[in-house]
Formats: C-alpha cells, sequence, structure tokens
C-alpha cells in the first residue's frame, strides 16, 4: 500500500511537470496552430534567469537571491516577456503561414534562444542551491516518505490548472480566447481581438513555462542550455496523446505520461528498464495510428476545458 | 533559341541536373585547387550534408510532408557502416553484441555505405508503412516519434552503438571527392526521381491531395517510395559522415544536425533539388564565415565575435527567410533552361497542332 503511494506520487509529480509544458503548448496550439518547439527554450531561459550572466563555471545567484515573491514575479515576468517578444518578431509575422512553416520557424526560434544562453552563460551545466530545504522528506503516512517538493509540485500544478479553468470560463477574455480557438476567422468576425487574444495566449504560455522552470531548477539544482529540452519532448507527447488543441487533453496526456513513465521505470525488468523512453515515443506513434485521421485534426472542433 | 536536333533537346530536359552538377563540381574543384587540409575537410562535412539535404529534399520536396526524423537515417546507416568496416578486435572489444558474421567479417568500404543505406531504406519502409498513412502536422510529429524512439534506442543499445560512449575505429576514407561522387549519384536519383511517373504523382499529390486521389494515384504509396529513397541516400550519408570523422556517437545525429539540415533545405526552397543543392552551399558557406569571424579576424583592430554567433546566426537567417521569402532562395522553382520563353511558346502551338 504505502508502495503505491509512494509510486501515484512519484508518477503525479512528474506528471505535473509534463502538464504544465503541454498546457503551455496546448495554449498556443488552440488560437495559432502552432507547435512550439521554442517553449524548452522558454522554460531554459526561466531557469537562467536566477543567476547573473556570466560564463563562469560558477553560478552566483540574482534573482535567485531575491525573497521568494519578488523572485518569482521576476522570472514569470522575463518569461512572459520573451515569450511576446516571440510573439513580435517570428509568430506574428508566420501568422498566414502554414501549421509546418510556423513549426520550422518556432524551431529556429528555439534553437537562436538556446545558443545566446550557450553563448553568455557558456556551455557546462551549473549547479544552483535555490530553495535547498524543500528537498526534505515528508511523513506522510506510515512508511510514506515523499520530498516537501513533489507535493508543492502537484499543488502549484493544481492551483495554475484552476486559476486557467476560472480565467477561460469566467473571464471576458477568456471566453474570447476559447472563441478563437474554435473558430479563429469567426470569432473575429463576432469582433473578438485578434492580436490581443493571441498576446494573451502567449503570455499565459510563458507563465507556464516560468512555473516549469523554478520547479524544475529547484528539483534537479542543475542549470544546463538542453533542460527544457526532454521537458518539451514529454509535453509534445502528452498533447498528441491527449489531443492537440484540447487543453484538458494536454492535462490529462501529461498526467498519463509521467505516470506510465515511473510505471515503467519501477516495474519494467532492469535489462530493458533503459529503454523506457523508446517504448513512451514508440506509444505516440501508435496514438497518431490508431486514429488515422489525427486527433490533431479533430482538434478545431473539440471541446476545450 | 529553340533546340533542333535531338541532342539539345536532352540538353534542355535535363538542364538543371546539368547546371548543379557542373555547380558543386566546380566549387569542389575550386577549394580543393585553393585550400588547405582545414577547408578541404569544412569542404568533405558540407558535401556529406548535402546528400543529406538532397535525401531529404526527395521527401520533403515532392510530398510536401516536414520529416523531423531522417537524421534517425543517417544514425542507422552510420552505425551499420560502422558495423562493417571497424576491424574485428576492435568490434570484439567496444561492440561484443554484434552476431558473429559482423564481428569476424569487415566489408569493403563501399559496399558498407550502400548496405548501411538499404538497412535505412529497409527501416524506412517498415515504418512507413505505418507513417505514411499519417498527413499534415500528424506526420511530422510521428516522424519526430520515430527519430526520438531511435536516438533513445541507441543511446542504450550499448552492446550495439557502445551507448553513451564513443565508438572508434572507422576508416577515414571520406574525402571532398568521394563526397561530391556521392552528391553527384544523389543529385541524378533526386532529379529523375522527381521526373518519373512516381515523382510526378507524389507532387500532384502534395499540390491537391483529394483531386490526386480522384486520379487514381495512391498517395501512401507514393508518400513511402519516397520515403524509402530519401532514407537511402540519408542512410549512405550517415555511413559517409562515420568514415569522415572517424569515430560516432549517438549524439551526433541530435536536434543540432537536425535542425542545420532541415535550416538548408528551407533556406534553398524545400520544393526544389535545386533549392537543396544551393541552400546547403549558402548555409555551409554562411556558418564558415561566422566560424571564420568567431575565432577572430585583424581587421586594423582585432575584431570577433562571441562563440556560438554561427549558431545564431543560422536560426536568424532561417527565420529571416521564413519570414521574408517562405519560397527559399531559389523560389522553389528549378535552375531553369535561359531560353526557356521562345521554346515554351514552340512547345504549346506544336502540342496543340
Amino acid at each position: 500500500m504505502s508502495f503505491a503511494v509512494q509510486v501515484l506520487i512519484d508518477g503525479l509529480s512528474l506528471g505535473s511537470f509534463y502538464a504544465l509544458a503541454a498546457l503551455g503548448i496546448g495554449m498556443l496550439f488552440g488560437v495559432l496552430r502552432l507547435i512550439n518547439f521554442a517553449h524548452g527554450a522558454f522554460i531554459t531561459f526561466g531557469a537562467y534567469m536566477l543567476i547573473v550572466p556570466s560564463a563562469a563555471t560558477q553560478a552566483t545567484l540574482f534573482i535567485g537571491d531575491f525573497h521568494a515573491v519578488p523572485l518569482i514575479l521576476c522570472v514569470v515576468l522575463l518569461v512572459v516577456g520573451l515569450a511576446l517578444i516571440s510573439e513580435f518578431i517570428a509568430f506574428r509575422p508566420l501568422r498566414d503561414a502554414t501549421p509546418a512553416t510556423l513549426m520550422v520557424g518556432s524551431f529556429a526560434l528555439g534553437f537562436i534562444i538556446q545558443n545566446l544562453i550557450i553563448m553568455i552563460y557558456g556551455g557546462r551545466p551549473k549547479a544552483v542551491g535555490l530553495w535547498s530545504d524543500l528537498s526534505a522528506g515528508v511523513q506522510l503516512m506510515e512508511g510514506v516518505q515523499v520530498p516537501k517538493l513533489q507535493l508543492i509540485i502537484i499543488g502549484v500544478t493544481i492551483t495554475l490548472m484552476i486559476a486557467l479553468v476560472l480565467f477561460l470560463k469566467r473571464t471576458k477574455w477568456g471566453i474570447h480566447m476559447r472563441a478563437a480557438a474554435e473558430d479563429f476567422r469567426m470569432a473575429r468576425m463576432l469582433g473578438v481581438k485578434a492580436n490581443m487574444v493571441i498576446m494573451m495566449a502567449v503570455a499565459i504560455s510563458g507563465v507556464l513555462a516560468a512555473a516549469v522552470s523554478l520547479l524544475f531548477v529547484v528539483q534537479t539544482g542543475i542549470l544546463d542550455f538542453r533542460m527544457g529540452v526532454p521537458m518539451m519532448l514529454f509535453a509534445f507527447i502528452a498533447t498528441v496523446i491527449g489531443g492537440m488543441g484540447s487543453l484538458a487533453g494536454a492535462v490529462v496526456g501529461g498526467f498519463v505520461v509521467g505516470m506510465v513513465s515511473i510505471l515503467l521505470q519501477t516495474f519494467l525488468p532492469s535489462e530493458i528498464r533503459n529503454y523506457r523512453d523508446v517504448f513512451v515515443f514508440l506509444f505516440v506513434i501508435v496514438i497518431l495510428l490508431a486514429r488515422p485521421q489525427g486527433l490533431l485534426l479533430s482538434a478545431a472542433t473539440k471541446e476545450r476545458v | 533559341m529553340e533546340p533542333k536536333s535531338p541532342f539539345w533537346r536532352l540538353v534542355r530536359e535535363i538542364w538543371p541536373l546539368l547546371i548543379l552538377c557542373a555547380l558543386v563540381t566546380a566549387i569542389t574543384v575550386g577549394i580543393q585547387a585553393y585550400g588547405d587540409t582545414i577547408t578541404s575537410r569544412t569542404l568533405t562535412e558540407a558535401l556529406i550534408r548535402m546528400v543529406v539535404v538532397i535525401g531529404l529534399y526527395i521527401f520533403i520536396g515532392n510530398s510536401g510532408l516536414l520529416s523531423f526524423g531522417h537524421i534517425a537515417f543517417m544514425m542507422i546507416g552510420a552505425y551499420a557502416t560502422a558495423w562493417q568496416t571497424i576491424p574485428s578486435v576492435q568490434k570484439g572489444i567496444f561492440i561484443s553484441g554484434l552476431p558473429d558474421y559482423l564481428l569476424e567479417n569487415t566489408h569493403h568500404w563501399i559496399v558498407a555505405v550502400v548496405i548501411g543505406g538499404l538497412l535505412a531504406a529497409l527501416v524506412a519502409l517498415i515504418s512507413g508503412i505505418a507513417l505514411m498513412r499519417l498527413s499534415g502536422i500528424a506526420a511530422s510529429i510521428a516522424t519526430f516519434a520515430l527519430f526520438m524512439s531511435f536516438y533513445s534506442f541507441y543511446l542504450q543499445w550499448s552492446t550495439w552503438t557502445a551507448g553513451q560512449s564513443t565508438l572508434i575505429g572507422l576508416p577515414t576514407v571520406t574525402d571532398p571527392w568521394v563526397g561530391l561522387v556521392f552528391v553527384l549519384i544523389a543529385i541524378v536519383g533526386a532529379f529523375f526521381y522527381a521526373q518519373s511517373r512516381w515523382g510526378l504523382a507524389l507532387r500532384a499529390s502534395r499540390d491537391d491531395a483529394i483531386a490526386a486521389q480522384a486520379a487514381g494515384i495512391n498517395v501512401t504509396i507514393q508518400r513511402l517510395i519516397a520515403f524509402v529513397i530519401s532514407a537511402f541516400f540519408v542512410g549512405m550519408a550517415g555511413g559517409l559522415y562515420g568514415m569522415f570523422l572517424g569515430l560516432l556517437t549517438v549524439d551526433t545525429f541530435y536536434l543540432p544536425l537536425t535542425f542545420i539540415t532541415i535550416a538548408m533545405l528551407v533556406v534553398g526552397g524545400m520544393q526544389s533539388l535545386s533549392g537543396a543543392v544551393i541552400g546547403t552551399i549558402f548555409v555551409s558557406f554562411t556558418i564558415e564565415v561566422l566560424r571564420t569571424l568567431e575565432k577572430g579576424v585583424d581587421m586594423g583592430v582585432a575584431f570577433s565575435l562571441p562563440a556560438n554567433s554561427a549558431e545564431v546566426g543560422l536560426g536568424v537567417i532561417l527565420l529571416a527567410i521564413l519570414i521574408f521569402r517562405r519560397t527559399g532562395l531559389t523560389g522553389n522553382v528549378e535552375i531553369s533552361w535561359p531560353f526557356k520563353p521562345k521554346v515554351l511558346a514552340a512547345d504549346i502551338t506544336r502540342r496543340q497542332s
């Protein structure tokens, strides 16, 4: 029993990362039909904002030394800023392009951001101790000891998701955004301001990326210019499994991928355990094939959150 | 000027092919004549990448589907070549999981490269039967997932690939001339594929899938043919790349290489063979200039760009091309017979009469 709870919590906290990242990608897919390959770079960027820009091997905390509230605010604002700049210089000029072209554009953007980070901070991983006391264990019940951080990750994810649902369902802008995701042209004709809605979606995507950066850095304690990429790849899988364009699907997909990864990790025989990721990626192909018309194509008509 | 004789008619038909072959040969000969060993290495790498980009064009250009997965075929070809060319003693030490036949024998490198290409083509055939049913963005994601599966698999499959460490001992036989020969073969292959009924059918399905199906084209099969042919060339390029570096790591075949090759194709123009060739030349040249500037040049005052400027520059170029000239440098058309207008008019009257 205690073992099951342990696995469940591991799965949920890993799934939380994937769900948050998948939501960030899903937000942009909804209004822009963009599969954002730069999302991983947004996540990496957020993490690097914590330290003083320099190529030194030893990281010096800068924003990372602030009190928690201004720290979170600063990182969120910076990532949102980056996301908005991306919208202006890359996504907006490409708005009329095909989804494939947009995808290549975001790939280019991610590549630029990642290499700018290497240029400024150097290519070597750096250790940062941010809120390391959170890794301390908490006794949940008889025989179940989990790091406080895992509970925080799950909590933050749930809070952000509730906030997002309330925003989308209850506010004027949220309703505009859902309308735009449903049928962009029709929504515009009915008076939805396209640029405003898209900028808002981009900003929300930035907030979600910032949340992933912070939680991820606290968990791993390491800055690496590649750190956002695996997160993004698994988030892709999550969005595909859940059905692109459906935010609820992205969340469900995120948790499914997290749970499946942990279960494979736990129960696969040790000689094939290393091949876990292979199975996860093959799973995507199977999902895409099981719906030959494509989960993606059904996106436009799908209910959102 | 209307070509009268059958000879000139033929020349007109294969004009893009002649021009591209001449262009690549001239550049290779020129650089080899005036360059040193370093430029010669850069040239070799660019030629190998050109084979990859031409392979990408065969699929992407004709089918209109974007593939993010072809670098997996390059990796498959590269490792297959390594299994056949590394001396037996070293294979026994680093990759002892190979079957006995491979452990005990080595093949001539040309045989190895072709078999590597065939293995990549086989993998493309098997995976393509499933994947080529998908369209648009779903197909792109599926090829990406395929790429990630193979990447993760090779990274862990240490008894065959040495996993996360480096596999050494490949003969370093790839020089610019070898690269050039394979580029020429790839150009000829891609050109005649595009001219064939298969290529025509696939382009028809690219431009209007429904009309093509109505005209009796089996889109899935046509895509599969292009996928397999392109994987064959990309796989051979992988083998050449392994024998250019002399060593292999799985990490060589990851996102940066995917990015660079796709950038080359998109910058040149995805839907023309000329685009693949010119894009590779343009991007390779630009990267080289930026790399030189990174190292620093003395222009009265010492001047150098920060490290990684080449990558950033490449990203900016790609983004700029996508924004300002979406059809690429060549505008998605082949370099055409310079006297085309008159010829065309004559052609039309002949057909009408």
